[in-house]
Protein backbone atom coordinates (compact mmCIF):
# COMPACT_ATOMS: atom_id res chain seq x y z
CA UNK A 1 0.00 0.00 0.00
CA UNK A 2 1.28 2.81 -1.00
CA UNK A 3 -0.04 5.56 1.41
CA UNK A 4 0.90 9.15 1.32
CA UNK A 5 2.57 10.71 4.06
CA UNK A 6 3.55 14.32 3.64
CA UNK A 7 6.89 15.78 5.41
CA UNK A 8 5.59 19.06 5.83
CA UNK A 9 3.07 17.24 8.47
CA UNK A 10 3.47 16.01 12.13
CA UNK A 11 1.64 13.02 13.30
CA UNK A 12 0.89 10.86 16.28
CA UNK A 13 1.28 7.30 17.07
CA UNK A 14 -2.96 6.52 16.55
CA UNK A 15 -2.73 7.89 13.30
CA UNK A 16 -3.50 11.25 13.60
CA UNK A 17 -2.25 14.18 11.11
CA UNK A 18 -1.49 17.53 12.73
CA UNK A 19 -0.87 21.15 11.17
CA UNK A 20 0.82 24.37 12.42
CA UNK A 21 0.19 27.52 11.47
CA UNK A 22 1.08 30.41 13.57
CA UNK A 23 -0.89 29.69 16.66
CA UNK A 24 -3.69 27.29 15.19
CA UNK A 25 -3.56 23.50 14.89
CA UNK A 26 -5.42 22.02 12.19
CA UNK A 27 -6.21 18.20 12.61
CA UNK A 28 -6.96 15.05 10.39
CA UNK A 29 -6.57 11.71 10.38
CA UNK A 30 -4.04 9.74 8.07
CA UNK A 31 -4.23 8.66 4.98
CA UNK A 32 -3.46 5.44 5.79
CA UNK A 33 -5.94 5.72 8.82
CA UNK A 34 -8.73 6.10 6.08
CA UNK A 35 -7.35 3.84 3.69
CA UNK A 36 -7.82 1.01 6.66
CA UNK A 37 -11.22 2.16 7.68
CA UNK A 38 -12.29 1.74 4.20
CA UNK A 39 -15.67 3.90 3.01
CA UNK A 40 -16.34 6.92 5.59
CA UNK A 41 -19.56 7.71 6.07
CA UNK A 42 -20.54 9.04 9.72
CA UNK A 43 -18.22 11.84 11.98
CA UNK A 44 -18.80 12.88 15.11
CA UNK A 45 -16.79 16.00 15.86
CA UNK A 46 -15.67 17.72 19.07
CA UNK A 47 -18.02 21.08 20.23
CA UNK A 48 -16.71 23.79 19.00
CA UNK A 49 -15.00 26.11 22.28
CA UNK A 50 -14.83 22.68 23.91
CA UNK A 51 -11.54 21.74 25.19
CA UNK A 52 -9.72 18.73 24.17
CA UNK A 53 -7.35 16.89 25.85
CA UNK A 54 -3.86 14.96 24.47
CA UNK A 55 -4.38 11.24 24.17
CA UNK A 56 -8.25 12.14 24.92
CA UNK A 57 -11.26 10.58 22.38
CA UNK A 58 -12.31 13.79 20.82
CA UNK A 59 -13.76 12.45 17.74
CA UNK A 60 -15.78 9.37 16.06
CA UNK A 61 -14.83 8.32 12.77
CA UNK A 62 -16.87 5.53 10.97
CA UNK A 63 -16.75 3.60 8.26
CA UNK A 64 -19.39 1.33 6.63
CA UNK A 65 -16.89 -1.36 8.36
CA UNK A 66 -15.70 -0.11 11.70
CA UNK A 67 -16.01 2.69 14.23
CA UNK A 68 -12.79 4.48 15.10
CA UNK A 69 -12.00 7.07 18.01
CA UNK A 70 -10.06 10.04 17.22
CA UNK A 71 -7.57 10.98 19.88
CA UNK A 72 -6.25 14.87 20.08
CA UNK A 73 -2.87 14.98 19.70
CA UNK A 74 -2.64 17.92 21.35
CA UNK A 75 -4.97 19.56 24.30
CA UNK A 76 -6.68 23.14 23.88
CA UNK A 77 -10.09 24.76 22.76
CA UNK A 78 -11.74 23.69 19.60
CA UNK A 79 -12.20 26.62 17.17
CA UNK A 80 -13.45 25.52 13.77
CA UNK A 81 -14.72 22.25 13.24
CA UNK A 82 -14.97 20.74 9.53
CA UNK A 83 -18.64 21.03 9.24
CA UNK A 84 -18.69 19.91 5.60
CA UNK A 85 -17.86 16.50 7.28
CA UNK A 86 -21.17 15.77 8.43
CA UNK A 87 -22.65 15.80 4.85
CA UNK A 88 -19.48 14.27 3.34
CA UNK A 89 -17.95 12.26 5.04
CA UNK A 90 -16.23 10.37 2.33
CA UNK A 91 -14.00 14.05 1.77
CA UNK A 92 -11.47 12.28 4.81
CA UNK A 93 -11.51 9.26 2.01
CA UNK A 94 -11.03 11.71 -1.17
CA UNK A 95 -8.75 14.12 0.29
CA UNK A 96 -7.48 13.39 4.44
CA UNK A 97 -4.93 15.67 4.81
CA UNK A 98 -7.10 18.75 2.55
CA UNK A 99 -10.46 19.03 2.81
CA UNK A 100 -11.02 16.19 4.60
CA UNK A 101 -9.89 18.00 8.07
CA UNK A 102 -11.24 17.59 11.43
CA UNK A 103 -10.97 20.42 13.59
CA UNK A 104 -8.87 23.10 14.52
CA UNK A 105 -7.26 23.60 18.06
CA UNK A 106 -6.00 27.08 19.74
CA UNK A 107 -3.53 24.83 22.22
CA UNK A 108 -2.81 25.76 25.67
CA UNK A 109 0.61 27.93 25.74
CA UNK A 110 1.73 25.85 29.08
CA UNK A 111 1.34 22.36 27.06
CA UNK A 112 2.07 23.12 23.63
CA UNK A 113 5.95 22.45 23.86
CA UNK A 114 5.54 19.70 25.45
CA UNK A 115 2.88 18.07 23.12
CA UNK A 116 4.08 19.11 19.52
CA UNK A 117 7.53 17.45 21.47
CA UNK A 118 5.54 13.71 21.67
CA UNK A 119 4.93 13.98 17.85
CA UNK A 120 6.34 11.91 15.08
CA UNK A 121 7.95 13.47 12.24
CA UNK A 122 6.77 12.16 8.92
CA UNK A 123 9.92 9.69 8.92
CA UNK A 124 9.25 8.19 12.32
CA UNK A 125 5.60 7.92 11.10
CA UNK A 126 6.28 5.97 8.16
CA UNK A 127 8.06 3.81 10.26
CA UNK A 128 5.47 3.30 12.47
CA UNK A 129 2.48 2.19 9.77
CA UNK A 130 5.58 -0.22 7.65
CA UNK A 131 5.88 -1.71 11.33
CA UNK A 132 2.51 -2.15 11.86
CA UNK A 133 2.21 -4.27 8.35
CA UNK A 134 4.43 -6.72 9.72
CA UNK B 1 -2.07 -17.70 4.18
CA UNK B 2 -5.44 -18.72 3.45
CA UNK B 3 -7.12 -20.99 1.02
CA UNK B 4 -7.07 -19.15 -2.22
CA UNK B 5 -10.26 -20.01 -5.06
CA UNK B 6 -9.44 -20.08 -8.09
CA UNK B 7 -10.44 -16.69 -9.14
CA UNK B 8 -7.55 -15.21 -6.48
CA UNK B 9 -4.74 -13.96 -8.82
CA UNK B 10 -7.47 -12.18 -10.87
CA UNK B 11 -8.89 -9.96 -7.29
CA UNK B 12 -4.79 -8.86 -6.86
CA UNK B 13 -4.74 -7.65 -10.57
CA UNK B 14 -7.98 -6.22 -10.07
CA UNK B 15 -6.45 -4.12 -6.68
CA UNK B 16 -8.32 -6.25 -4.25
CA UNK B 17 -7.85 -5.68 -0.79
CA UNK B 18 -7.77 -8.90 0.35
CA UNK B 19 -8.65 -10.25 3.69
CA UNK B 20 -9.37 -13.35 5.79
CA UNK B 21 -12.85 -14.79 5.26
CA UNK B 22 -13.30 -18.30 7.04
CA UNK B 23 -9.87 -19.42 5.90
CA UNK B 24 -9.97 -18.27 2.79
CA UNK B 25 -7.57 -15.40 1.58
CA UNK B 26 -10.84 -13.20 -0.41
CA UNK B 27 -11.53 -9.64 -2.17
CA UNK B 28 -13.37 -7.23 0.44
CA UNK B 29 -13.21 -4.52 -2.06
CA UNK B 30 -11.72 -3.24 -5.33
CA UNK B 31 -11.31 0.26 -4.14
CA UNK B 32 -14.50 1.22 -2.49
CA UNK B 33 -17.17 -1.12 -1.56
CA UNK B 34 -19.87 1.71 -1.62
CA UNK B 35 -19.22 2.61 -4.94
CA UNK B 36 -19.54 -1.59 -5.57
CA UNK B 37 -22.72 -1.37 -3.86
CA UNK B 38 -23.76 1.28 -6.21
CA UNK B 39 -22.96 -0.43 -9.21
CA UNK B 40 -24.81 -3.42 -8.08
CA UNK B 41 -27.76 -1.59 -7.13
CA UNK B 42 -27.62 0.26 -10.80
CA UNK B 43 -25.55 -1.24 -13.12
CA UNK B 44 -24.01 -4.72 -13.02
CA UNK B 45 -21.46 -6.12 -10.18
CA UNK B 46 -20.02 -9.65 -9.96
CA UNK B 47 -18.53 -11.57 -6.59
CA UNK B 48 -16.19 -14.20 -6.57
CA UNK B 49 -18.45 -16.81 -4.11
CA UNK B 50 -16.21 -19.83 -4.52
CA UNK B 51 -15.53 -19.70 -1.30
CA UNK B 52 -19.06 -21.24 -0.69
CA UNK B 53 -19.32 -25.59 -0.21
CA UNK B 54 -20.88 -27.10 -3.04
CA UNK B 55 -22.26 -30.66 -2.19
CA UNK B 56 -24.02 -32.75 -5.07
CA UNK B 57 -25.91 -35.40 -3.59
CA UNK B 58 -26.57 -38.61 -5.79
CA UNK B 59 -28.61 -41.95 -5.24
CA UNK B 60 -32.17 -43.39 -5.04
CA UNK B 61 -32.48 -42.15 -1.46
CA UNK B 62 -31.12 -38.76 -1.90
CA UNK B 63 -35.29 -37.26 -1.43
CA UNK B 64 -35.70 -39.39 1.30
CA UNK B 65 -32.69 -38.14 3.05
CA UNK B 66 -33.66 -34.38 2.40
CA UNK B 67 -36.93 -34.48 3.18
CA UNK B 68 -34.93 -35.47 6.75
CA UNK B 69 -32.35 -32.98 6.91
CA UNK B 70 -34.19 -29.95 5.71
CA UNK B 71 -36.40 -27.70 7.51
CA UNK B 72 -38.19 -26.43 4.24
CA UNK B 73 -39.73 -29.59 1.74
CA UNK B 74 -37.69 -30.36 -1.27
CA UNK B 75 -41.24 -32.23 -2.61
CA UNK B 76 -41.98 -28.35 -3.72
CA UNK B 77 -39.19 -28.90 -6.21
CA UNK B 78 -39.69 -29.97 -9.56
CA UNK B 79 -36.38 -30.68 -11.72
CA UNK B 80 -34.29 -27.04 -12.18
CA UNK B 81 -36.03 -25.16 -9.23
CA UNK B 82 -33.85 -24.04 -6.50
CA UNK B 83 -35.27 -24.01 -2.64
CA UNK B 84 -34.10 -22.16 0.45
CA UNK B 85 -33.94 -23.46 3.81
CA UNK B 86 -32.50 -24.13 7.13
CA UNK B 87 -30.99 -27.36 8.46
CA UNK B 88 -31.92 -27.80 12.02
CA UNK B 89 -30.63 -29.77 15.00
CA UNK B 90 -32.83 -31.74 17.21
CA UNK B 91 -33.25 -28.26 19.30
CA UNK B 92 -34.38 -26.72 16.60
CA UNK B 93 -31.32 -24.68 16.28
CA UNK B 94 -29.82 -23.60 12.74
CA UNK B 95 -27.25 -25.58 11.99
CA UNK B 96 -27.07 -23.50 8.20
CA UNK B 97 -29.09 -21.92 5.92
CA UNK B 98 -28.48 -22.87 2.55
CA UNK B 99 -29.76 -23.11 -1.10
CA UNK B 100 -31.00 -26.83 -2.34
CA UNK B 101 -31.47 -27.01 -6.06
CA UNK B 102 -32.94 -30.30 -7.39
CA UNK B 103 -31.21 -31.68 -11.03
CA UNK B 104 -33.43 -34.79 -10.98
CA UNK B 105 -35.40 -37.36 -8.52
CA UNK B 106 -32.00 -38.77 -8.00
CA UNK B 107 -29.36 -35.18 -8.18
CA UNK B 108 -29.61 -32.63 -5.88
CA UNK B 109 -27.65 -29.82 -5.11
CA UNK B 110 -26.88 -27.94 -1.67
CA UNK B 111 -24.65 -24.63 -1.81
CA UNK B 112 -23.92 -23.98 1.71
CA UNK B 113 -21.65 -21.73 4.17
CA UNK B 114 -18.06 -21.62 4.01
CA UNK B 115 -17.35 -20.46 7.52
CA UNK B 116 -19.95 -24.01 8.37
CA UNK B 117 -18.03 -26.23 6.04
CA UNK B 118 -16.79 -28.50 8.74
CA UNK B 119 -19.95 -28.97 11.21
CA UNK B 120 -22.07 -29.14 8.07
CA UNK B 121 -20.38 -32.17 6.12
CA UNK B 122 -20.03 -33.59 8.97
CA UNK B 123 -23.73 -33.35 10.07
CA UNK B 124 -24.71 -34.25 7.17
CA UNK B 125 -22.56 -37.63 6.45
CA UNK B 126 -23.72 -38.91 10.41
CA UNK B 127 -27.44 -37.93 9.12
CA UNK B 128 -26.96 -40.10 5.97
CA UNK B 129 -26.04 -43.58 7.67
CA UNK B 130 -28.26 -45.73 5.97
CA UNK B 131 -28.93 -43.93 3.01
CA UNK B 132 -28.39 -45.23 -0.53
CA UNK B 133 -26.77 -41.96 -1.51
CA UNK B 134 -23.60 -40.47 -2.57
CA UNK B 135 -22.16 -37.35 -0.96
CA UNK B 136 -19.46 -35.41 -3.09
CA UNK B 137 -18.13 -31.75 -1.85
CA UNK B 138 -17.21 -30.01 -5.41
CA UNK B 139 -14.31 -28.72 -5.15
CA UNK B 140 -13.32 -28.57 -8.58
CA UNK B 141 -15.79 -26.09 -9.31
CA UNK B 142 -15.45 -22.22 -8.76
CA UNK B 143 -18.91 -19.89 -8.29
CA UNK B 144 -19.66 -16.49 -9.56
CA UNK B 145 -22.81 -14.04 -8.38
CA UNK B 146 -23.51 -11.66 -11.22
CA UNK B 147 -25.83 -9.82 -10.12
CA UNK B 148 -27.89 -5.78 -10.81
CA UNK B 149 -30.50 -4.58 -13.31
CA UNK B 150 -28.22 -4.43 -16.17
CA UNK B 151 -27.07 -8.23 -16.16
CA UNK B 152 -28.96 -9.41 -18.46
CA UNK B 153 -27.81 -7.10 -21.21
CA UNK B 154 -24.77 -7.60 -20.38
CA UNK B 155 -24.56 -11.14 -20.77
CA UNK B 156 -25.24 -11.17 -24.05
CA UNK B 157 -21.56 -10.19 -24.65
CA UNK B 158 -20.35 -13.24 -22.21
CA UNK B 159 -22.06 -16.45 -23.22
CA UNK B 160 -22.87 -17.77 -26.44
CA UNK B 161 -26.08 -17.45 -27.88
CA UNK B 162 -27.36 -20.72 -27.45
CA UNK B 163 -26.14 -20.12 -23.47
CA UNK B 164 -27.65 -17.12 -23.02
CA UNK B 165 -31.15 -17.93 -24.42
CA UNK B 166 -31.42 -20.79 -21.37
CA UNK B 167 -29.68 -18.16 -18.61
CA UNK B 168 -32.20 -15.10 -19.63
CA UNK B 169 -34.94 -17.61 -19.72
CA UNK B 170 -34.83 -18.93 -16.00
CA UNK B 171 -37.33 -18.40 -13.93
CA UNK B 172 -36.74 -16.69 -10.13
CA UNK B 173 -35.55 -19.20 -8.40
CA UNK B 174 -34.84 -21.68 -11.43
CA UNK B 175 -31.41 -23.40 -12.55
CA UNK B 176 -30.01 -24.77 -15.53
CA UNK B 177 -26.87 -27.34 -16.05
CA UNK B 178 -25.25 -26.18 -19.77
CA UNK B 179 -22.47 -27.89 -21.17
CA UNK B 180 -20.03 -25.69 -19.69
CA UNK B 181 -21.81 -23.84 -16.79
CA UNK B 182 -24.40 -24.51 -14.08
CA UNK B 183 -26.60 -21.05 -13.73
CA UNK B 184 -29.33 -20.20 -11.68
CA UNK B 185 -31.39 -17.14 -11.30
CA UNK B 186 -30.54 -16.37 -7.39
CA UNK B 187 -28.55 -14.41 -4.98
CA UNK B 188 -27.61 -12.36 -2.16
CA UNK B 189 -28.59 -8.84 -2.57
CA UNK B 190 -31.97 -8.10 -3.86
CA UNK B 191 -31.30 -7.70 -7.18
CA UNK B 192 -32.05 -9.59 -10.47
CA UNK B 193 -29.42 -11.55 -11.41
CA UNK B 194 -27.22 -15.33 -11.51
CA UNK B 195 -25.34 -17.56 -9.78
CA UNK B 196 -22.86 -19.43 -11.57
CA UNK B 197 -20.41 -22.48 -11.45
CA UNK B 198 -18.11 -23.24 -13.85
CA UNK B 199 -14.81 -25.68 -13.41
CA UNK B 200 -12.02 -24.00 -11.83
CA UNK B 201 -9.91 -23.74 -14.58
CA UNK B 202 -11.80 -21.77 -16.61
CA UNK B 203 -13.39 -19.44 -13.86
CA UNK B 204 -10.57 -16.77 -14.62
CA UNK B 205 -11.65 -16.75 -18.12
CA UNK B 206 -15.00 -16.14 -17.52
CA UNK B 207 -14.07 -13.89 -15.39
CA UNK B 208 -11.88 -11.90 -17.42
CA UNK B 209 -15.19 -11.83 -20.07
CA UNK B 210 -17.77 -10.36 -17.32
CA UNK B 211 -14.88 -7.92 -16.86
CA UNK B 212 -14.54 -7.00 -20.46
CA UNK B 213 -18.09 -6.69 -20.58
CA UNK B 214 -18.63 -4.07 -18.27
CA UNK B 215 -19.68 -6.34 -14.96
CA UNK B 216 -17.87 -4.44 -12.19
CA UNK B 217 -15.88 -6.89 -9.38
CA UNK B 218 -17.45 -6.27 -6.26
CA UNK B 219 -16.16 -7.77 -2.50
CA UNK B 220 -17.44 -9.12 0.51
CA UNK B 221 -17.82 -5.05 1.88
CA UNK B 222 -21.02 -4.99 -0.28
CA UNK B 223 -21.73 -8.28 -0.31
CA UNK B 224 -22.93 -7.44 3.10
CA UNK B 225 -24.52 -4.49 2.82
CA UNK B 226 -26.39 -5.17 0.05
CA UNK B 227 -27.72 -8.60 1.37
CA UNK B 228 -28.72 -6.49 4.88
CA UNK B 229 -30.69 -3.71 2.75
CA UNK B 230 -32.26 -6.71 1.14
CA UNK B 231 -33.29 -8.08 4.34
CA UNK B 232 -31.70 -11.54 3.96
CA UNK B 233 -29.79 -12.87 7.18
CA UNK B 234 -26.27 -14.01 7.29
CA UNK B 235 -25.84 -16.86 9.35
CA UNK B 236 -23.09 -16.72 12.09
CA UNK B 237 -24.85 -13.08 12.95
CA UNK B 238 -28.66 -13.31 12.38
CA UNK B 239 -28.79 -16.57 13.81
CA UNK B 240 -27.35 -19.69 14.87
CA UNK B 241 -27.74 -22.97 16.62
CA UNK B 242 -28.64 -21.44 19.86
CA UNK B 243 -31.98 -19.86 17.59
CA UNK B 244 -34.52 -21.43 15.88
CA UNK B 245 -36.24 -20.23 12.19
CA UNK B 246 -39.51 -19.10 14.04
CA UNK B 247 -37.30 -16.29 15.91
CA UNK B 248 -34.89 -15.71 12.62
CA UNK B 249 -37.38 -14.26 10.06
CA UNK B 250 -37.17 -17.61 8.91
CA UNK B 251 -40.89 -18.72 9.65
CA UNK B 252 -42.26 -18.97 6.04
CA UNK B 253 -38.99 -21.49 5.26
CA UNK B 254 -40.45 -24.11 7.62
CA UNK B 255 -42.81 -26.73 5.57
CA UNK B 256 -45.14 -28.29 9.06
CA UNK B 257 -47.23 -29.59 6.03
CA UNK B 258 -47.21 -32.55 5.38
CA UNK B 259 -47.72 -33.32 8.77
CA UNK B 260 -46.10 -36.69 8.32
CA UNK B 261 -42.62 -35.37 6.95
CA UNK B 262 -40.68 -35.84 10.24
CA UNK B 263 -37.83 -33.41 9.49
CA UNK B 264 -34.81 -32.81 12.05
CA UNK B 265 -36.12 -30.37 14.45
CA UNK B 266 -39.83 -30.29 14.11
CA UNK B 267 -40.78 -31.29 17.38
CA UNK B 268 -38.73 -29.00 19.16
CA UNK B 269 -40.57 -25.84 16.28
CA UNK B 270 -44.02 -27.02 17.07
CA UNK B 271 -43.17 -27.13 21.23
CA UNK B 272 -41.61 -23.37 20.22
CA UNK B 273 -45.05 -22.38 18.59
CA UNK B 274 -47.26 -23.71 21.26
CA UNK B 275 -45.41 -22.19 24.05
CA UNK B 276 -45.61 -18.94 21.95
CA UNK B 277 -43.07 -16.95 20.32
CA UNK B 278 -41.04 -14.89 22.38
CA UNK B 279 -39.18 -12.92 19.72
CA UNK B 280 -38.25 -11.87 16.47
CA UNK B 281 -36.00 -10.19 13.92
CA UNK B 282 -36.82 -6.92 12.25
CA UNK B 283 -34.97 -4.48 10.08
CA UNK B 284 -34.39 -0.99 12.06
CA UNK B 285 -33.55 2.36 10.58
CA UNK B 286 -31.87 5.22 12.47
CA UNK B 287 -33.48 8.06 12.41
CA UNK B 288 -30.79 10.55 12.72
CA UNK B 289 -27.41 10.27 11.59
CA UNK B 290 -24.58 7.18 12.16
CA UNK B 291 -24.26 3.23 11.87
CA UNK B 292 -25.66 0.42 13.44
CA UNK B 293 -23.46 -2.10 14.53
CA UNK B 294 -23.85 -5.63 15.52
CA UNK B 295 -24.73 -6.20 19.36
CA UNK B 296 -25.86 -2.97 19.99
CA UNK B 297 -28.27 -2.62 22.97
CA UNK B 298 -32.25 -2.03 21.70
CA UNK B 299 -34.29 -0.42 24.06
CA UNK B 300 -37.98 -1.29 23.43
CA UNK B 301 -40.19 1.34 26.29
CA UNK B 302 -42.75 -1.11 28.36
CA UNK B 303 -41.11 -4.38 26.27
CA UNK B 304 -38.00 -4.82 27.35
CA UNK B 305 -34.68 -4.96 25.45
CA UNK B 306 -33.04 -6.66 22.34
CA UNK B 307 -29.77 -6.84 20.10
CA UNK B 308 -28.78 -5.98 17.10
CA UNK B 309 -27.78 -8.92 15.13
CA UNK B 310 -26.53 -7.16 12.24
CA UNK B 311 -26.10 -3.45 11.74
CA UNK B 312 -24.38 -1.22 9.25
CA UNK B 313 -24.70 1.62 6.65
CA UNK B 314 -27.13 1.61 3.66
CA UNK B 315 -25.44 3.31 0.91
CA UNK B 316 -29.16 3.16 -0.51
CA UNK B 317 -31.01 4.87 2.03
CA UNK B 318 -28.01 7.24 3.53
CA UNK B 319 -28.77 5.34 6.93
CA UNK B 320 -28.18 3.24 9.68
CA UNK B 321 -29.74 0.32 8.98
CA UNK B 322 -29.53 -3.58 11.03
CA UNK B 323 -31.40 -6.61 12.31
CA UNK B 324 -32.17 -6.89 15.55
CA UNK B 325 -33.60 -9.58 17.71
CA UNK B 326 -36.09 -8.03 19.89
CA UNK B 327 -39.06 -8.98 22.17
CA UNK B 328 -41.93 -9.85 19.90
CA UNK B 329 -45.15 -7.02 19.74
CA UNK B 330 -42.47 -4.11 19.40
CA UNK B 331 -44.01 -1.47 17.92
CA UNK B 332 -42.91 1.38 15.27
CA UNK B 333 -40.29 2.56 17.66
CA UNK B 334 -37.44 1.93 19.52
CA UNK B 335 -34.26 3.23 20.86
CA UNK B 336 -30.58 1.92 20.06
CA UNK B 337 -27.33 2.61 22.46
CA UNK B 338 -24.78 3.78 20.83
CA UNK B 339 -21.67 5.23 22.81
CA UNK B 340 -23.83 5.02 25.83
CA UNK B 341 -26.18 7.70 23.94
CA UNK B 342 -29.80 6.06 23.57
CA UNK B 343 -31.10 7.28 19.92
CA UNK B 344 -34.36 6.78 18.32
CA UNK B 345 -35.21 4.58 15.35
CA UNK B 346 -37.63 3.08 13.42
CA UNK B 347 -39.00 -0.63 13.14
CA UNK B 348 -39.81 -1.37 9.29
CA UNK B 349 -41.16 -4.79 7.84
CA UNK B 350 -38.53 -6.12 5.30
CA UNK B 351 -36.82 -5.54 3.21
CA UNK B 352 -34.73 -2.39 3.65
CA UNK B 353 -34.53 -2.28 -0.19
CA UNK B 354 -36.60 -4.07 -2.96
CA UNK B 355 -35.12 -4.30 -6.57
CA UNK B 356 -33.32 -0.74 -6.57
CA UNK B 357 -36.24 0.79 -4.43
CA UNK B 358 -36.53 2.26 -1.09
CA UNK B 359 -39.25 0.08 0.86
CA UNK B 360 -41.32 1.10 3.63
CA UNK B 361 -38.73 3.65 4.88
CA UNK B 362 -40.47 6.79 6.50
CA UNK B 363 -38.08 9.90 6.29
CA UNK B 364 -39.30 11.42 9.08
Amino acid sequence: MNNSIPKKLKYSRTHEWVRQDDDVLTIGITDHAQTMLGDLVYVELPEPESNVETGHECAVVESVKAAADVYSPVSGEVIEINEALLESPQLINEDPYGKGWLFRVKPFESEIAEDVAKLLTADQYTKQVASEAH
Amino acid sequence: MGKKTPLYDCHLIAKAKMVDFAGWDMPLNYGSQVEEHHKVRQDAGVFDVSHMTIVDFHGKDVAMLLRKLLANNIDRLVPGKALYTCMLNEQGGVIDDLIVYKMSDEFYRLIVNSATRDKDIAWMQKQASGFTIEMTERTDLAMLAIQGPRVRDKLANVLNSDDLQAVLALKVFHAVQLNHLFAARTGYTGEDGFEVILPAKDAAAFWHALLKADIHPCGLGARDTLRLEAGLNLYGADMDESVTPLVSNLAWTVAFEPAERDFIGRVALLKQKHEGIAECLVGLVLMGPGVLRNHQKVIIDGLGIGEITSGSFSPTLNKGIALARVPAGIGQRCRVEIRGKEVEAQVIKLPFVLSGKKNNIVTA
